[in-house]
């Protein structure tokens, strides 16, 4: 792991910011969800976002693919900022792959469509082609034998694994995670956290929102704690988890870590 | 924990999983009555009254259909009771002589073929399009909804080709009451679908041209609408400008069946939780894409009831062209009852009688046909 966090390294520094957030401030209604937050996060960085719920954190990670849209400061990610052009939209959403908290395959394709259907549909890619992609993907979050089969037909860990691969599928160059083992039952936590850190392992740009801590410890670069929509904290897992600067952050782990 | 299985081997009365053999299948009926139907002296009365109500009401309908009914004829006096000498029921060689009005109205006989060729088309593409097994479903679609409705045109109006021309004044009877329902249900699902689309659009001014056409429309009675369509729409447009009557009453009920449809596929929008537009978006699909890949295909299998129950309306609903002079089953129908020479106690039932079956076989196969697409779409229908 630690070789893996070097290269990461060497990644960060060879060039390029994968996503970058200057003041952003998002409003709903009275409620000020985002308040001037600013996050750098560099090609081959995992940074894990905690803190507790309404403080922003998956406001934030969707105002990345604009599902929600930022009202104030700017939202750059690989190099194109993202504005109401919705062209431009849409073209940092072909590049940012997204695995929510709900499972929300599409219940009316296979698993195999599910996986198939936006890189023949945006990326223009023959079926033959992006059913290959899909069975490498499916084979790689270790669920190829369901490929068939409708998502209502699987358990809760398998369809997330599988709305990885669906994002996986479109070669996104950043992965963004909201909450995505909440929904889970316990005993799934673990294939999906597993799938996961493979894919951290081979050197994925990855944003999650998660309160894992045992997966933050084993592969973030850093861990953001968030509070009231600002960012109150930022540091690599053992400095965060040993010695947090904070108050709140504190208080946070000594409720979430028993 | 483990309980201890009977062995098979050692289970004198021979152990099987699923316990007691089944009975034979005669008793199971008889036994199923007796536990269901005649299980107490209420029930057994109530059975028996309703047993007496199906036959009260279906004995005398056949009767009158089959048993009593004259089959042959070539006129009113072979369908009169003193002359047959017993109790007449339906006087179906009417029918028979009235056929050619009842499906082709008043278009030339010479003619009728091309009619029946209309329709021999439509059914040739439709039937393997509702098909899902035969393939080439895209060439079948774009031949049934781009190609067909052209050939369709050129057929029955004619003018062009060497046909000669027959306008629409002449046709009448079912060929009026197709053409009527196929445009109207073929073209108000897509134009519902935009409209409900509209009317959930985030573009304000789509939102309000939908809500307002969707308002206006369903308003007013579909009565109002071919009267406007017949009578006033051509005292609003220039001089010169003459649109074909029937023209204009099909283009004002498919207008006003898309007004009812959009309503009912705003119903399934609706029903399709955020998170699928989220999982859709996030994919990059876009607008269009998203709808049509993603929610319209899980909104419209939510609707298909609702769907088939306006198609069904719409049908029936064809009929009130006739107080616009225009003939289609049923009032090709009436015409034919003022003929004195098919004159008799019964022709009036007779004509009635075969407009519902006419009417029932249509809609009753729309409504099976749609039961059966909503069993094979849903999940457990596909494993």
């Amino acid at each position: 792991m630690s070789e893996s966090r070097a290269a990461a390294a060497i990644r960060t520094t060879r060039n390029a910011v994968a996503v970058e957030l200057i003041g952003v401030h998002k409003w709903f209604g009275e409620f000020h969800a985002l308040d001037g937050v600013d996050l750098r996060v560099m090609r081959g960085e995992r940074v894990v976002v905690c803190g507790p719920s309404g403080s922003g954190k998956s406001t934030m990670i969707r105002c990345i693919n604009g599902l929600e849209m930022h009202q104030r400061g700017r939202v750059i990610v690989d190099g194109v900022e993202l504005t109401n052009n919705l062209k431009r939209i849409d073209e940092v959403r072909r590049d940012v792959g997204m695995v929510f908290q709900s499972l929300n395959l599409f219940p009316h394709l296979t698993v195999l469509e599910n996986c198939t259907l936006a890189p023949i549909w945006v990326r223009h890619m023959p079926r033959r082609e992006a059913e290959a992609l899909a069975m490498q993907y499916l084979e790689r979050v270790h669920i190829p034998e369901q490929a068939r089969k409708y998502p209502g037909q699987l358990s809760g860990g398998q369809q997330q694994r599988v709305a990885i691969a669906r994002a996986l599928c479109m070669n996104p160059k950043i992965m963004l995670f909201d909450e995505p083992t909440s929904a889970l039952d316990p005993e799934m936590v673990k294939e999906v956290l597993d799938t996961m850190v493979e894919l951290a392992l081979d050197g994925m740009t990855m944003i999650v929102v998660t309160h894992e801590m045992g997966f933050a410890r084993q592969v973030a670069d850093r861990v953001v704690f968030m509070d009231y929509g600002r960012i109150v904290e930022a540091a690599p897992p053992e400095e965060f988890f040993s010695r947090p600067r904070h108050e709140r952050t504190r208080l946070f782990l000594s409720q979430i870590l028993h | 924990m483990s309980l201890p299985l009977p062995d098979p081997a050692l289970d004198p009365r021979g152990y099987q999983p699923g316990g007691v053999s089944a009975p034979v299948r005669q008793w199971r009926v008889a036994g199923w009555a007796r536990a269901n139907l005649f299980n107490s002296w209420l029930n057994a009365a109530l059975t028996l009254f309703a047993l007496w109500l199906i036959w009260a009401v279906c004995w005398p309908v056949i009767r009158f259909l089959l048993v009593d009914a004259v089959w042959d004829g070539a006129s009113r006096t072979d369908c009169l009771a003193d002359r047959v000498g017993r109790e007449v029921g339906a006087c179906w060689p009417f029918v028979g002589a009235k056929l050619g009005q009842f499906l082709y109205g008043f278009y030339p006989a010479a003619e009728r073929w091309r009619v029946d060729l209309t329709a021999a088309l439509g059914l040739g593409l439709l039937i393997p399009l509702m098909i899902p097994r035969l393939p080439y479903k895209t060439a079948n679609a774009v031949l049934f909804f781009g190609v067909y409705p052209v050939a369709g045109f050129v057929l029955l109006v004619g003018g062009m080709f060497g046909l000669p021309y027959v306008e629409t004044r002449q046709w009448g009877g079912l060929l009026v009451t197709l053409v009527i329902a196929v445009t109207g249900i073929v073209g108000s699902l897509p134009l519902g679908i935009l409209l409900a689309l509209g009317r959930r659009s985030e573009m304000p001014a789509m939102r309000a041209v939908s809500i307002v056409f969707i308002e206006v429309w369903r308003g007013v009675p579909l009565i109002t609408v071919l009267f406007f369509a017949t009578y006033m729409l051509p005292l609003f447009l220039p001089a010169g400008w003459a649109v074909d009557p029937l023209l204009r009453v099909m283009i004002g009920v498919l207008l006003f069946a898309a007004a009812y449809m959009a309503e009912v596929v705003r119903g399934g929008l609706q029903a399709i939780p955020r998170a699928q537009y989220e999982a859709a978006q996030a994919l990059g699909l876009g607008y269009w894409r998203t709808m049509g890949l993603v929610i319209l295909p899980q909104a419209l299998k939510l609707v298909i009831p609702g769907i088939v129950n306006n198609f069904i309306g719409l049908f029936k609903d064809t009929t009130l062209v006739l107080i616009v002079a225009i003939f289609d089953l049923l009032g090709q129908l009436r015409a034919a009852f003022s003929d004195p020479n098919w004159a008799t106690p019964t022709t009036v039932f007779t004509g009635f009688a075969f407009a519902g079956i006419v009417y029932f076989v249509f809609c009753f196969g729309m409504s099976r046909y749609a039961l059966w697409m909503e069993r094979r779409l849903s999940p457990a229908g596909r494993r």
